[in-house]
């Protein structure tokens, strides 16, 4: 009888306790408090050439944090290919970092789902005030009218990086400045046996970033100035067709680039393999392939013809990576104080070293290290010639529909298949068509 | 499981019954009931554990997800899914819209995988009998055969078919180097993960992953057929094709029944195969129903829609399983008449 009681007060209370716990799990949806103090939990970004790498740069700063404030920060570098898919689990579930880096151009999307701490004038303020950051890095933070989902941490531009040695060699003294030019280039280049541009072409975010651009030269966009999916305006397949059209047409983008979606195309020109590459930032991950600066120059990425400027003569978007504090936060003060010291001069200087960026703060841009020629010309790209991708609440929709609609046009340029105005309008409605109804 | 277990508590916990009620006239003052349903309870509460367990781990989450499909759940609303509007049967409406974009693309998808599930389903089974037949006999080296056929089922998924990848890859993948640079198959190097042959692609990786699984499960059902029907058969003069659909496949049945269904139910769910082959777009000859769901919900952030699908391929899935056992059971029932 003793041992029937006692283990039905096993089962009980174990059913007790197992069903305690799951009920655990849920947390509070409304704002950030300051219950936990003494530490933060930061997610990082990848930008480094690996995790390790990541973890090696930032460790120091994080230790220097503590050693001022006494919090202490858990670090957790998260790979690119996970890192939006945490975020979205997260915001479900109420349980995440403190403080946390985005893509810039998720912040309109993720500033609707409303996991992000408004950077209103007062937030703003406790950190220095908003006049410290870059006007356009600022541009790509949320949605216009709205206070920032986040502040701007790293600045990127795209480049051309071209091989020196390969340029010579093609007789080419300069780099090509229009498209016209650089396909004329690629014919001089091929003689050579070599291949002329690398491209990403299963990778749907590279292809929205240069379509974004191909775009912006033909006076078009994707969106409507009300904030409407408008993927099949003459311009946008004008420009998706342009860019496709560097592998079907022109044949400077390798065939093989169709299927290339882990930045391959950066190691073959790392290797000496392709003459030219369109990418933003890319120094550090060069040296890190064992490619010596002097071996590649940077110039502004072509344009349709004259000189990068604004409105049609745009050429890249704003890149770069933002500094988040996750609503949820049980650190409010230790969140606010961290942002404000990856966003201080000093480490402003240290990080976009490391990572080969441009500081997002005007007054840490002075830093001789920020003007090498390679950076210079990214800062200036930045500054006088760049757009911030479409900041709409459904642009992570955008991007995988029509970079996918971009993929699939290199897989059949890559195939040998035409690809014409038609065939490329035709994926951009099938795109536009699977875009949210409102 | 629980069902079983529960079966099982209830034949122990009958006998028992008898006991507790001569107890129970032993000491009248107390009355017959408390004791007997204390008894008759016992193994109930006994299990209330795991049945707590098995609604947290599988059926609440299944209801939750049934739930979301009707509700809006979109990039708006999921920080509080509880403000999020319900759509009543929108989502459903959006999916098997067939003349809509989104209708249209899960058609495809469902196709696209019925097609795939069918050929690897079979080839599975086909390659993995044939394998098990021709090793039923013993001969030097069979226990490091078997091992061998056994690595891919083995081997992480992950690691597997990543290593597919490379081999798949169109300048320097050892697929195009056979095919084209050795054996000079193909006019130029094909592409494998992009375009239409990526369907080809998939299928392989997915054949190669799954037939040691049919491998293992024929090779243990044919060790239960007795050597004896082979000897009398071979004394009758039945020769090895006679031998095999006379005595094995038949003997083989009830494996096969459940094999059969537990690959299709596999293959047709598989996630990791398409997502690590393709990334997380799948070019549209090679578009799985899983992926596609996938993207569907956490691509676009619309989880409503996406739980609708899954809801729809569960009824699928359910449909599918309760026609076969119904079908194959039946028939069976009779051939043992």
């Amino acid at each position: 009888m003793r041992s029937i009681r006692a283990a039905a007060v096993g089962a009980v209370t174990m059913s007790l306790a197992l069903a305690a716990s799951a009920c655990g799990g849920g947390s509070s949806t409304g704002g950030g408090d300051n219950a936990s103090p003494k530490t933060l939990t930061y997610w990082a970004s990848n930008q480094g050439a690996s995790i390790e790498i990541d973890k090696k740069v930032l460790q120091p700063e994080l230790d220097k944090f503590q050693k001022q404030t006494g919090i202490k920060v858990k670090l957790e570098v998260v790979p690119w290919t996970d890192l939006l898919n945490r975020i979205l689990t997260a915001t479900t579930s109420g349980q995440g970092p403190d403080v946390l880096n985005i893509g810039n151009s998720w912040s309109a999307s993720l500033q609707a789902t409303g996991a992000l701490l408004p950077w209103d004038a007062k937030n703003f303020a406790k950190i220095g005030g908003k006049d410290r950051f870059v006007e356009s890095a600022l541009g790509s933070t949320g949605a216009p009218g709205k206070d920032p989902a986040a502040v701007p941490l790293y600045s990127m531009a795209y480049g051309l990086y071209y091989n020196k040695r390969i340029f010579a060699d093609a007789g080419i003294a300069k780099p090509p400045a229009t498209w016209t030019e650089l396909v004329a280039d690629g014919k001089k280049i091929q003689a050579k046996g070599k291949q002329v541009l690398g491209a990403e072409g299963s990778n749907v975010s590279e292809n929205i970033h240069h379509v974004f651009v191909f775009a912006k030269q033909h006076g078009a966009g994707f969106y409507t100035a009300d904030g409407k999916p408008d993927f099949t305006n003459a311009g946008a397949v004008t420009a998706v067709k342009q860019y496709v059209d560097l592998m079907a047409k022109d044949k400077v983008i390798p065939a093989g680039d169709a299927e290339y979606a882990q930045n391959q195309s950066v190691s073959d020109f790392a290797k000496g393999r392709t003459a030219m590459l369109l990418w933003q930032s890319a120094s550090a991950n060069l040296a890190s392939q064992g490619m010596s600066a002097d071996a590649y120059g940077v110039a502004p990425v072509p344009v349709q013809s004259g000189a990068p400027g604004s409105g049609t003569q745009v050429n890249s978007m704003v890149a770069g990576i933002n500094l988040a504090v996750f609503r949820n936060t049980h650190n409010l003060d230790g969140a606010t104080k961290f942002v404000k010291f990856m966003t201080s001069d000093d480490e402003q200087k240290i990080l976009n070293k490391a990572y080969s960026c441009i500081p997002s703060v005007k007054s840490a841009q002075s830093d001789p290290a920020f003007g090498t020629p390679a950076n210079t010309v990214l800062k200036n790209t930045l500054a006088t010639s760049s757009a911030a991708l479409p900041q709409v609440a459904d642009e992570s929709q955008f991007e995988t529909t029509v970079g996918t609609a971009v993929k699939e046009l290199f897989a059949d340029a890559a195939a040998g298949r035409a690809v014409t105005t038609d065939s490329v309008k035709a994926k951009l409605l099938k795109a536009q068509q699977q875009m949210p109804a409102k | 499981m629980t069902t079983t277990a529960h079966e099982q508590a209830g034949t122990t916990a009958a006998p028992r019954g008898p006991a507790g009620g001569a107890a129970a006239t032993r000491n009248p003052r107390r009355g017959p009931r408390p004791g007997r349903l204390r008894r008759a309870g016992l193994p109930y509460l006994l299990l209330l554990p795991a049945l707590i367990l098995e609604l947290l781990v599988h059926l609440v989450p299944m209801v939750i997800g049934a739930v979301m499909s009707f509700k809006e759940l979109t990039q708006f609303y999921i920080r509080d899914w509880g403000s999020a509007p319900w759509s009543g049967l929108g989502n459903y409406r959006v999916s098997v819209d067939f003349h809509a974009p989104v209708g249209e693309a899960l058609l495809h998808s469902f196709l696209v995988t019925v097609g795939f599930t069918l050929l690897s389903v079979g080839l599975c089974w086909l390659i993995g009998t044939a394998a098990a037949v021709f090793m039923q006999d013993t001969f030097r080296g069979r226990g490091l055969l078997r091992a061998l056929f056994l690595v891919p089922y083995a081997l992480p998924v992950y690691a597997a078919v990543i290593t597919w990848v490379f081999m798949f890859q169109h300048d320097n993948g050892l697929v195009n180097h056979v095919l084209h640079d050795q054996l000079h198959l193909t006019d130029k190097r094909s592409f494998w993960l992009i375009g239409d042959n990526s369907f080809y692609a998939l299928l392989t990786v997915s054949v190669w992953k799954g037939w040691p699984f049919a491998f293992l499960i024929v090779m243990a059902g044919l060790q239960n057929i007795p050597r004896e029907l082979y000897e009398a058969a071979a004394l009758d003069g039945a020769g090895m094709w006679q031998q095999i659909r006379r005595i094995t496949l038949p003997s083989l049945r009830p494996v096969n029944q459940v094999l059969v269904l537990v690959l299709f139910l596999w293959t047709f769910n598989d996630f990791n195969t398409p997502y690590v082959l393709f990334g997380r777009a799948a070019p549209e000859a090679a578009d799985l129903i899983s992926v596609h769901i996938y993207q569907a919900s956490f691509v676009t952030w619309n989880f409503g829609t996406g739980s609708a699908m899954s809801v729809l391929l569960l009824l699928f899935l359910l449909l599918v399983t309760g026609v076969y056992l119904a079908l194959t059971s039946r028939g069976r029932r009779t051939g043992d008449v």
